[in-house]
């Protein structure tokens, strides 16, 4: 029996063992929020409240319990409530399956920025905004190190569009895709962007740039950039198995990675495809410096989403067939981690009862009960949720304060 | 308004790695509390460190006596160098009792984006010591961070010519480590540098 399998036998009231859920949610200075706290059962969040409320704030400090750019990929001194001193803090106690964490999270002070006074100096002011990580009381290396505590998956209104704008924004959800089922990766990912910075800025570099400085630049993003692409391509072989039955009234969807290192790795073995990136790299290097970045490479990979019973390319899709796309990939992605990781993720669904009909809410709910997720839904109108099964939690948000109206309130 | 000695102390005290104000102003206090037993000793083991201690002309450690001790002992094996970062890299392999070879401190890794440069590290010195003979073995025992590994390869590669061994670090399974507690990347790692028993 799977973990799937184990799942859906014990759905229903009982809340299912594998989910990961917040249990209390502490904000400091963050956006709208002066002070908050929460305490919260293990069932599905509304939140509704009107426009400007403060809503997806609260979706938005969730999201930086998992490594890398928050959901509105703001900049860290951004997020910084106006007109305060302190810099922000989000707490969380999850509870999950592998027991209780306690994680704290937000913009490193400036004290603690000062210490490092002359390394600052010669930094950008960008790179000196650092996020600082504590795991049950103790001072984590990164942010790197929530991917192992925490599984985190957000849609939000924004991403929409994701299908007909820029491969960016596809390549950071394939990323935050792969980064519930493999951990690591945002380590390979990491270590992938360093070496690709550190190697443009020595090409930028007037006068003839150290060959070999170079060349051990390239050898690390070799190895890297292979790790992120191969992590990539196994995820989405995964992913689209368990994307072929469809989901209801959610589409199934064909996915497939444009990039020449993904390319390669379906017909060469890994080591190979290495070797080839770092001498392409060691040949590109006049091209890249007159470019002033990196032409090649896994950062340029793009994911092509189709459209599988109607055979049409996702940006071609109307408005909310796109959307049943996007949800049916994050909800066979949230099963895939239920399954392979044992932890369902937390699920951040910003507006996303908005522009669904109701046949494809009361999908949605129903999965959602099925999956036995913590989901995080906002909206304007409770009303909107009001076919949702099983325990329910709703909350009010009014201009940076939260009232639990009818915290575990049973809507039947 | 000029500033207090005081808080001049405890500005300076305030920017050593580890301490900030408040913990400055409480060493500041302790140190006035006990000024023969801490305050004079400390005054003057900073006064002396301060016109004694120097950096080791051949290898880049920190000592009163140049070469330093650890270059100047005949018993140690001259034909085994060990490069590390930083002193403190140094003191750690010194307190593993297990290196019995001489050092060479780099005094930092490669890092484009902070302006640190091959000729900003003993990189040059490490060459040219290497190809002054009697070495037979380089061990780059940088960290195992993007700079670290970065830096021993360009290393490896700046060696090459001269035909020394060179060899790295190990990674993988820590002393007294259970398997189950390991990060997958190290356990990857431990898997592939396995050796035959």
């Amino acid at each position: 029996m799977t973990a799937a399998d184990r799942l859906a036998t014990e759905s229903g009231a009982k809340p299912a063992p594998l989910r990961l859920a917040v249990r209390r949610l502490g904000l400091s200075q963050f956006r709208c929020y002066d002070s908050v706290r929460l305490d919260l059962g293990p069932a599905p969040v509304v939140l509704s409240g009107p426009n400007g409320a403060g809503k997806t704030a609260l979706l938005e400090a969730l999201s930086y319990l998992s490594p890398g750019q928050g959901l509105r990929r703001a900049r860290l001194a951004e997020v910084t409530r106006l007109g305060q001193g302190e810099p922000w803090a989000v707490s969380a106690r999850l509870d999950g399956p592998e027991g209780v964490s306690e994680i704290g999270t937000g913009l490193a002070p400036a004290a603690d920025r000062d210490d490092q006074e002359s390394r600052a100096a010669r930094q950008v002011e960008r790179r000196v905004e650092r996020r600082i990580v504590r795991i049950d009381g103790k001072p984590a290396a990164g942010p790197g190190e929530l991917a192992e505590r925490v599984a985190l998956l957000w849609l939000t209104p924004p991403m929409d569009r994701l299908f007909q704008e820029g491969a960016p924004g596809r390549r950071r959800f394939l990323d935050r895709l792969v980064l519930g089922l493999d951990p690591r990766h945002a380590r390979q990912a990491a270590a992938y962007e360093k070496a690709m910075r550190e190697r443009t800025r020595l090409l930028k570099e007037p006068g003839q740039a150290d060959r070999r400085w170079l060349g051990a630049l390239e050898e690390r993003m070799a190895a890297a950039g292979v790790a992120v692409a191969a992590a990539r391509l196994s995820t989405l072989t995964r992913l689209e198995q368990a994307l072929e039955a469809g989901d209801g009234p959610f589409p199934a969807a064909l996915l497939a990675l444009e990039g020449t290192l993904e390319g390669a790795l379906e017909t060469m073995p890994a080591t190979a495809v290495e070797e080839r990136f770092r001498a392409g790299l060691a040949d590109g290097r006049s091209r890249d410096r007159e470019a002033g970045q990196t032409l090649s490479g896994p950062h340029r990979s793009d994911l092509r989403v189709r459209h599988a019973a109607k055979g049409l390319a996702a940006g071609l899709c109307s408005t909310g067939e796109q959307k049943a796309l996007l949800i049916a990939i994050v909800l066979a992605n949230a099963r895939l981690q239920a399954a392979e990781r044992g932890m369902v993720p937390l699920l951040l669904l910003d507006e996303v009862a908005a522009h669904l009909d109701a046949a494809h809410r009361a999908a949605l709910f129903a999965a959602l009960a099925e999956l036995g997720a913590q989901a995080w839904m906002t909206g304007t109108d409770r009303a909107l949720f009001a076919a949702m099964p099983g325990e329910v939690q709703f909350l009010t948000v009014r201009d940076g304060r939260l009232d639990s109206v009818a915290a575990h309130a049973r809507i039947e | 308004m000029a500033e207090s000695d005081l808080d001049r102390l405890i500005r300076l005290l305030a920017k050593l790695p580890g301490l900030g104000p408040r913990s400055a102003r409480r060493a500041v206090l302790h140190l006035l509390k006990h000024r023969e037993l801490l305050l004079l000793p400390l005054k003057d083991g900073l006064a002396q460190a301060a016109e004694r201690v120097h950096e080791c002309s051949r290898c880049g450690n920190l000592d009163a006596i140049d070469p330093c001790a650890i270059c100047g002992d005949e018993a140690r094996d001259q034909s085994l160098l060990c490069v590390v970062e930083d002193v403190s890299d140094l003191w750690a392999l010194e307190r593993s009792g297990g290196f019995r070879g001489l050092y060479h401190v780099l005094g930092g890794t490669l890092s484009a984006l902070d302006g640190v440069g091959p000729e900003d590290l003993r990189i040059d010195r490490l060459v040219s010591r290497v190809a002054a003979g009697g070495i037979t073995e380089v061990i780059l025992a940088t960290n195992a961070t993007v700079e670290g590994q970065t830096t021993a390869h360009y290393i490896t590669d700046r060696l090459a010519p001269g035909g020394v061994a060179v060899t790295r670090l190990a990674r993988g399974v820590p002393m007294g480590g259970e398997l189950d507690y390991l990060d997958d990347g190290t356990l990857a790692q431990a898997l592939k540098a396995r050796r035959p028993l």
